[in-house]
């Protein structure tokens, strides 16, 4: 186990290399999701304008 | 045909595709890279010249292709958007230009990685280098363009344009290494008949790059029906939908 | 519109090319093809029992060859892991007054194969049974 770290002297090279893919993927993973959520959030309050306006116009 | 294009265009068909088809490729995504990982870090085997350290492969070169694929996407969307003014074709390309960047970035970075062990070097002024960071900078540009002008519209015109000139970089990008002489070797697998990677470390390579592939289009589906929706949200369908609790 | 596409291509490839870095062969070296008095890169093989390191144990001769005509490199410094005697590197440096590359920095150029050693054995072998002859060597 602690070879395959090792990574035959390379450690540092291979990890980095790995580690930063997966911090780069991950942050867009988030950012997609952020996204949904203020969109859904933007949508849901534009509902209750809507709502609201019609309240306000008797209907 | 014409017409199944006709009807995918339709935001609120799309919105209803992209929904039912994600969570399928967001698994197989999933598994593939999983796979990939696993064999591609324990099981393919050390290089004959290179040791452990070429299995920085199996995230340069996924990372790398992903740069122009992402790429092309954006160009063939601004293509269709510019002729047809299809309003799709705009979200999706304005959905994937910060994945594509994200991926230029990671290429570089995972290049540079690369290039200090075995070449030397952290950065060359090399033609295959020098053409991915002129990637990079395309993105960069694109997205601040779409950004920079007062209206939606005409941001995302000036953008598809700025992406369609940029499209000469693609083929640079790719045949440098054959027309030039330069540091970096040429390609290992354009020639599907021989290729020039060993089968037990090629389809570790195969399998992240499908993974990496279905990451981008799960994320891509994923911003577009946000973008959607924001777009949208006036529109009677997204309104139902709100009622229904099913966004 | 495709006229002026076409153009600015070709304008861009001529500024690309002329601004890249590339490398030249020892034959463009020993015909005289390379800039006089600036800095180039030379690529091309490391020639079989030709490195020698000197007393400083930084110092290292070499000589850099095609398969057709050579240039013999001198450089000062840290050489990368792949340097070895057979592999293609790229310097960086200038020619001295006696047709010496006095490098300043030595890269190593790995070709696009992948493969285990024990592939990598089989081969050779294969080629050391090949008759003489075949054993050409390409310079990508």
């Amino acid at each position: 186990m602690k070879e395959f770290f090792a990574m035959g002297g390379y450690a540092f090279y291979v990890w980095m290399s790995f580690g930063l893919t997966f911090i780069v993927m991950a942050t867009i993973a988030i950012n997609s999701m952020l996204q949904r959520k203020r969109a859904v959030a933007l949508v849901k309050r534009k509902a209750q304008l809507n709502k609201n306006s019609d309240v306000v116009a008797g209907k | 045909m014409f017409r199944w294009f006709h009807r995918l265009a339709s935001l609120k068909n799309f919105y209803r595709l992209a929904e039912i088809i994600t969570p399928w490729l967001a698994a197989l995504c999933a598994g593939l890279l999983a796979v990939g990982l696993y064999r591609g870090l324990f099981v393919a085997p050390t290089d004959y010249e290179q040791g452990e350290s070429y299995r920085i492969i199996y995230v340069h070169v996924p990372s790398a292709w992903m740069s122009m694929f992402v790429y092309m996407v954006i160009a063939f969307c601004s293509g269709i958007y510019l002729v047809w003014k299809m309003k799709l074709a705009d979200i999706v390309a304005q959905a994937s230009a910060p994945m594509g960047a994200a991926f230029t970035f990671l290429a570089l970075c995972t290049g540079s990685l690369w290039g200090k062990p075995m070449w030397g070097t952290w950065w060359e002024w090399d033609a295959r280098l020098t053409s991915e960071l002129i990637l990079l900078f395309l993105y960069i540009g694109y997205m601040a363009l779409r950004n920079a002008l007062d209206s939606h519209a005409a941001g995302a015109k000036a953008a598809a344009i700025l992406a369609l000139v940029g499209v000469v970089n693609i083929p640079i990008i790719h045949y440098s290494v054959e027309w030039w002489n330069t540091l970096h070797q040429p390609a290992s697998i354009t020639k599907f008949d021989t290729p020039s990677i060993h089968i037990s470390m090629l389809i570790p390579l195969l399998l992240m790059a499908l993974g990496f592939t279905l990451f981008y289009v799960v994320n891509m589906l994923s911003r577009s029906r946000s973008l959607i929706l924001e777009r949208e949200a006036n529109t009677s369908w997204v309104q139902s939908r709100v009622q229904e609790n099913k966004l | 519109m495709v006229a002026v596409v076409g153009l600015a291509v070709g304008l861009f490839l001529n500024v690309f090319k002329n601004n890249i870095q590339l490398f030249y062969t020892p034959t463009e070296v020993a015909d005289g093809l390379v800039p006089d008095g600036a800095e180039f890169k030379v690529g091309g093989l490391v020639a079989a029992n030709s490195v020698v390191r000197e007393g400083d144990g930084l110092t290292v001769q070499f000589v850099l060859t095609d398969n057709a005509k050579t240039v013999p490199v001198r450089y000062t410094g840290i050489l990368p892991d792949l340097f070895r005697e057979g592999q293609g590197t790229v310097s960086v440096g200038k020619l001295d007054s006696d047709g010496v590359f006095v490098a300043s920095k030595v890269l190593a150029k790995h070709d696009e194969n992948y493969m285990p050693p024990e592939v990598a054995d089989a081969l050779e072998q294969a080629k050391q049974k090949a008759p003489y002859g075949s054993e050409t060597v390409i310079m990508q």
